[in-house]
């Protein structure tokens, strides 16, 4: 199996604090707020602690003394306590909600923005599902973190340090029984947090699996509709869910043990202090005095402790959700602008060149293409022709750097298409793909897509030119319909239509063209490829081919095989001199005039393919 | 198939506008979504009674099973406080009784209180182990539950259901959705089972140490179940709003991401990163909404408590000014009184986590009700050795309720063996007899059989084992190329899916990738061109082995030498069987024994390919306009 670059494979052995500090950028500009939600939480806690020693005050004045006169000062003083405490209950959640719902737009705006810029081998490498859930269910796990453990963490360590001050002054012997129990508390703590991180990364990395399973579940659910497979990847996905689950059970174990660790010491803590303190107090070295008070006070930290331990295990979960996302952002740009971009000269002539062009798929073994020589001149149609697989789509993906060669250059205009900017380079570059991918939007907006200051009149110019018109202002809205997966949904045919409007749209100089003819019936076929005519009139063109259909609108025709350009020619040269283009041109019978009477041809076809077959063995053992 | 209800067209954006993100905060502009259906998220108030209704209903059925567990966990809960609460008493005993006695000379009282001490510490701790294990099992166990119930029904549920439905809602009801109920399970076990024990056996302790005041203070719930009332009725509807939120962002986040090569080669990404700001931003307004909610709630929780407090500290003092009270009695109300409130702030934050996995459940439990249309026949009849004849009698279909008729009454025998061509313009109706024929949908009138016996009365696995449909759209699953052929008969030996790649011609370009067979095809078969897709697609068909193929435009992406192959394939395996084949090239068309010409849903001619081409009418046309487009290379 190939590496997994989605799984934590190689797990970095950074600290919680060291992944966590990453998280500063988007921590500055809230700080202020963090800073108050702190204080607030203090400031509550300090209420609640003052109302007992109020309360004991009246217990012991007052009422003790039936001098009713003298309570409502001191009540008073309780509702003001009760209504801060509360107050500051409230302030804490409000002021942190808009900085914290915030953070996680924010993070989630940039996690966005930098996967939308990575290359698309980076795509093709990672599942769809984990990185949704990165972008949903770690944010999340982040978003939580901060507004909840990120306070009390930093509140209740504040309160634990002044507790152990207060011990320190009652008595310097008892304070050094709590930090004593502190000492391994925070050792066995500190182990069990790192494995605590590498499990929770695990149940991440597994609700990612389980994401993807979801995610092809649904948008292959024809494909299992038609095999009768649902159940059989209705077993799969259980089958994940079960692992899930057993490592959901493993995180919440090693919860469980931290927690119990957490909540037993501050006893010990306590036991050990009424141990040593009666010594001290038979001893006569203590009053009972100090030792109530060092015990009220030591359980006064009993809670901070035993939180401790919570809070630590939420930053160890969004540590490990953050890794996660780090590992998105760390994912280089490699396919971005130049750091001294040049500039085309106007006007753009449209100049497409490739020279010794060599491109391997990441991770694969040889190269897929081994020196293409190719030169597309300007105005010029070349037909790109060639067996199932041999890197005609990679080569045309290389034209707007939707991959980068990998040796060799490509040039626009005499420019390596490296040195310029790539939004420029893919503005005088026009695609279509084989498969026409459509957003779930307006047609205008399918059809304009990046190009926002086109105008309705050029767009329906663009539909015009691609034959997609009439069927859009058929439509119950014109150019205003939602299509794609959420709005109506279009034919085969409709959808390469719509392709081929958009890569037209603005008039590039070069129209980089992936089959654009194969999902169009005969009658429109002929339509579509009359108002192209037209089109690759004005631009370079370089157009991937299938069919003799499709070749005829090109001024010259390029076979690839091997990796390599290995013959170019016009249509007529090439299939009288090339036989592994003939093999490629022929129609059933292997003929490359179309001449087709029923069905003597299709029983010959059964001999064919050995032959064919033959012929391209030929090309690549070369 | 529209399901367009009316709504005002929207303006088109102002073409002067700048691609550039703005200065300040985005325009909720919505226009670029185009004009469709509203969306089936808002719902009315009265639905929203219902759909609560039906969440709870879940989530009990959900909890059923778990009643023994959840028992035993209250029990742990029982013990896990009496150890807790004996703790102090025994301090109290020590200082008491050990010191004074340790000052006497005698050590061993107070080593024995420190002992129980320290063992009621011990016994607490194993009781709160085995409590979080146990609890963290039943959530699990629910969650596991869950998901499967969900997974299994979606994969029920009829195309016409995901096709309305969409892809991103369904993955945001089986991510996200599922999500906010683990948030429930997690703490909500914990959190309520033992803040509702202590609140309980406070409120009796209270009554029984006096019960006027112990009468007054529980007289607070009422305010306290009028806060938790309020608190329901808005969380609800903020809630359901960041689902829906959180929905749309999924929605915008799994196009981009699918459809990223679209996104660089044509610039969208500032235009995407726009869009998402809205949408994050929408979703970020409902979650601080909902953070508002909790702050407010949480807050006047407290202050009733802290109000009821002032209360009783006024009444009692009076009372004990008048000697109707002990002050010690008084003391001790007050300070289990704070014990009250203090596990209430922790029932306020499971009321929370409940809302917000009601909200995930209300969209969860939609998906569940929904009844496959198109369902499993509930006494099958068997088709042990079918021979592939096909009858369509009176077959009509439309899709949706108010749908155009798409086909009407047709009628249509093929025999067994038979290859079959369909041939019209888009929107002939030839993708919908295809599926008929697989059963993705089922008639409105009519019925489609198999060897006579109604589709609707086949079981899926025998359907599927006699029919199978490969699309244009050939989709790859994650795993190795093998993997995906194998999807064609899961229990398939490794040469057999040689053998079946081999018949279609794919072997050749399985066999040079890194791994062959075992090359992982990456995302979407990403590495794979559409035509080796289309081909690995094709020797899942093969190897399933059929005795009905449909194919609907399945060779579109092949060069002529791969479709050849296919075409051969075709020839010797599925000689004597029953293919229904859509195709848009009349060379694929040709090699059938008969054609179909379709137009407007009815089938307008019907014969074999040559005598249809020595005709006059439609397919004679086309086959000439075919052999023109052909014309010039035999010039």
């Amino acid at each position: 199996m190939a590496t997994r670059p989605d799984r934590g494979a190689r797990r970095a052995q950074r600290s919680t604090l060291a992944v966590l500090r990453r998280l500063g950028p988007y921590l500055r500009p809230i700080r202020g707020a963090l800073a108050l939600a702190i204080v607030a939480a203090l400031a509550a806690n300090l209420a609640g602690l003052s109302i007992p020693l109020v309360l004991q005050r009246v217990l012991d004045g007052p009422v003790a003394q039936r001098d009713l006169g003298a309570l409502p000062p001191l009540l008073l003083a309780i509702l003001a306590l009760g209504v801060a405490e509360a107050g500051l209950f409230w302030l804490r959640r409000r002021v942190l909600s808009r900085p914290i719902t915030g953070l996680e737009q924010r993070m989630r705006a940039d996690l966005y923005r930098h996967l939308q810029g990575l290359p698309v081998a980076f795509h093709d490498r990672w599942q769809s599902g984990q990185l949704l859930s990165r972008a949903t269910g770690d944010l999340a796990t982040v978003r939580r973190f901060m507004n909840f453990s990120v306070v009390f963490l930093l509140a209740n360590t504040f309160v634990l340090v002044a507790g152990l001050l207060l011990l320190l002054w009652l008595s310097p012997a008892l304070a050094a029984v709590q930090a004593v129990a502190v000492l391994p508390l925070v050792a066995l703590v500190s182990v069990y947090e790192n494995r605590y991180r590498v499990v929770a990364r695990q149940c991440q990395d597994q609700e990612g699996d389980l994401a993807t399973t979801v995610e092809e579940s649904v948008l292959g659910v024809r494909v299992l509709r038609a095999f009768g497979r649902g159940p059989h990847l209705t077993r799969r996905f259980v089958g994940q869910a079960r692992e899930l689950r057993w490592r959901e059970l493993r995180r919440v174990r090693l919860l469980a043990v931290l927690w119990t660790i957490c909540v037993v010491l501050p006893e010990l803590v306590i036991a050990g202090q009424l141990a040593l303190g009666g010594y001290a107090v038979a001893q006569g070295a203590m009053t009972v005095g100090t030792l109530v008070a060092a015990i009220t006070a030591t359980s006064y930290l009993e809670w901070p402790i035993q939180s401790l331990g919570w809070m630590l295990a939420e930053a160890n979960n969004a540590a490990a959700a953050c890794e996660r996302i780090w590992e998105v952002f760390d994912a280089p740009l490699s396919i971005a602008d130049p750091e001294r971009p040049r500039a085309l000269a106007p006007p753009t002539r449209g100049h497409l060149r490739f020279e010794g062009v060599r491109f391997a798929h990441p991770g694969a073994d040889g190269d897929l293409l081994r020196g293409v020589d190719l030169e597309v001149r300007p105005g010029e149609t070349v037909a790109l022709v060639g067996a199932t697989g041999c890197g005609k789509t990679a080569l045309t993906a290389l034209v707007p750097r939707l991959h980068d060669v990998t040796g060799g250059r490509v040039l626009v205009d005499g420019v390596d298409v490296r040195e310029l900017p790539v939004a420029e380079l893919r503005r005088v570059v026009g695609t279509a793909f084989e498969d026409p991918v459509l957003f779930s939007a307006s047609v205008r907006e399918n059809v304009k897509l990046g190009v926002p200051e086109a105008t309705d009149e050029q767009v329906w110019a663009a539909l015009r030119v691609a034959h997609a018109a009439e069927f859009v202002a058929a439509l119950p809205w014109g150019l205003s319909t939602r299509i794609g997966e959420q709005g109506l949904s279009l034919s085969g045919g409709q959808r390469q239509r719509l392709a081929l409007a958009r890569a037209v749209l603005g008039r590039p100089a070069v129209l980089v063209l992936d089959d654009p003819l194969s999902a169009l019936d005969v009658h429109t076929e002929a339509e579509v490829e009359a108002a192209l005519r037209q089109v690759l009139r004005d631009a370079t063109a370089l157009v991937v081919a299938h069919r003799p259909s499709t070749v005829r609108l090109a001024d010259r025709v390029a076979l690839l095989s091997g990796g390599r350009v290995v013959a170019v020619g016009t249509h007529e040269e090439l299939s009288g001199t090339c036989r592994e283009y003939r093999a490629l041109m022929s129609t059933v019978d292997g003929r490359v005039d179309g001449h087709v009477d029923g069905k003597a041809d299709g029983r010959t076809a059964g001999q064919r393919p050995d032959s064919t077959g033959n012929d391209a063995g030929e090309v690549t053992t070369r | 198939m529209s399901r367009g209800t009316t709504r005002e067209a929207p303006q088109p954006r102002p073409p002067g506008e700048r691609s550039d993100r703005p200065a300040g905060p985005p325009e909720p502009d919505e226009s670029w979504r185009g004009v469709a259906a509203e969306d089936q998220d808002e719902v009315d108030h009265q639905v929203g009674a219902r759909l609560q209704a039906r969440s709870r209903r879940l989530l009990r059925s959900l909890l059923r099973p778990h009643t023994g567990g959840a028992l035993l966990a209250l029990l742990l809960v029982v013990a896990e406080n009496v150890a807790q609460l004996t703790g102090p008493l025994l301090i109290a005993a020590a200082i008491d009784v050990g010191v004074p006695a340790a000052l006497a000379g005698r050590p061993a009282p107070l080593t024995w209180h420190v002992g129980g001490y320290v063992g009621c510490g011990l016994a607490g701790a194993a009781l709160r182990f085995a409590f979080l294990r146990l609890s963290g099992r039943i959530g699990q166990d629910v969650l596991l539950e869950l998901r499967r119930r969900v997974f299994a029904h979606a994969q029920r549920l009829s195309l016409s259901f995901h096709e309305s439905y969409t892809s991103g809602r369904m993955i945001s009801r089986l991510t996200s959705d599922l999500s906010a109920l683990d948030d429930l399970l997690e703490m909500g076990l914990d959190g309520l089972l033992s803040s509702a024990l202590t609140v309980a056996g406070v409120a009796v302790l209270l009554v029984w140490l006096d019960p006027p005041l112990g009468l007054a203070v529980l007289a607070t719930f009422v305010p306290l179940l009028l806060l938790a009332r309020w608190f329901r009725r808005r969380s609800r509807s903020t809630y359901r709003r960041t689902r829906t939120t959180v929905a749309r962002v999924i929605v915008q986040f799994t196009e981009t991401m699918n459809g990223v090569r679209a996104v660089q080669a044509f610039r969208r990404e500032r235009r995407n990163e726009s869009i998402m700001d809205d949408l994050s931003a929408d979703y970020r307004a409902a979650q601080q909404n909902s953070l508002l909610l909790v702050a407010r709630f949480t807050a006047s929780v407290r202050l009733v408590g802290n109000l009821t407090m002032v209360v009783v500290l006024a009444v009692g003092a009076w009372r004990v000014a008048h000697g109707q009270l002990e002050l010690g009695l008084l003391a001790a109300f007050l300070l289990y009184l704070r014990k009250l409130y203090d596990p209430l702030d922790e029932l306020a934050m499971v009321a929370n986590a409940y809302s917000a996995a009601v909200a995930a459940l209300e969209k969860i439990s939609g998906v569940l009700e929904e009844t496959p249309s198109v369902p499993e026949p509930a006494h099958p009849v068997p088709l042990p050795d079918p021979r592939g004849e096909l009858r369509f009698s009176g077959v009509e279909f439309r899709y949706g309720e108010q749908g155009p008729l798409v086909l009407p009454p047709l009628d249509l025998h093929v025999p067994a063996g038979q290859t079959v061509a369909l041939v019209g313009a888009t929107g002939a109706g030839k993708s919908t007899l295809a599926k008929l024929v697989a059963r993705f949908y089922d008639p409105i009138a009519g019925a489609v059989t198999l060897d006579g016996v109604d589709l609707r009365s086949v079981s899926d696995a025998d359907l599927r084992r006699a029919v199978v449909m490969v699309t244009q759209e050939s989709f790859l699953f994650e795993g190795t190329v093998a993997d995906n052929i194998a999807l064609g008969r899961p229990d398939a030996s490794r040469a057999e899916i040689e053998e079946a790649a081999t018949a279609v011609g794919a072997h050749e370009f399985v066999s040079a990738l890194p791994d062959g067979y075992d090359t992982d095809v990456r995302k979407r078969g990403g590495r794979l061109s559409a035509g080796q897709r289309q081909l690995v697609a094709f020797a899942r068909a093969f190897l399933a082995g059929p005795r009905v193929l449909v194919l609907d435009e399945a060779t579109s992406s092949l060069d002529l030498p791969s479709e050849r192959a296919v075409q051969a394939a075709m020839e010797r395996v599925l000689a004597d069987r029953t293919a229904l084949i859509i195709a848009h090239r009349l060379s694929t068309v040709l090699v059938a024994d008969r054609v179909l010409v379709m137009a407007d849903g009815r089938i307008v001619e019907d014969g074999p390919p040559a005598d249809l081409v020595a005709g006059r009418g439609r397919f004679a046309r086309l086959h000439r306009a075919w052999l023109d487009s052909l014309a010039p290379t035999t010039s």
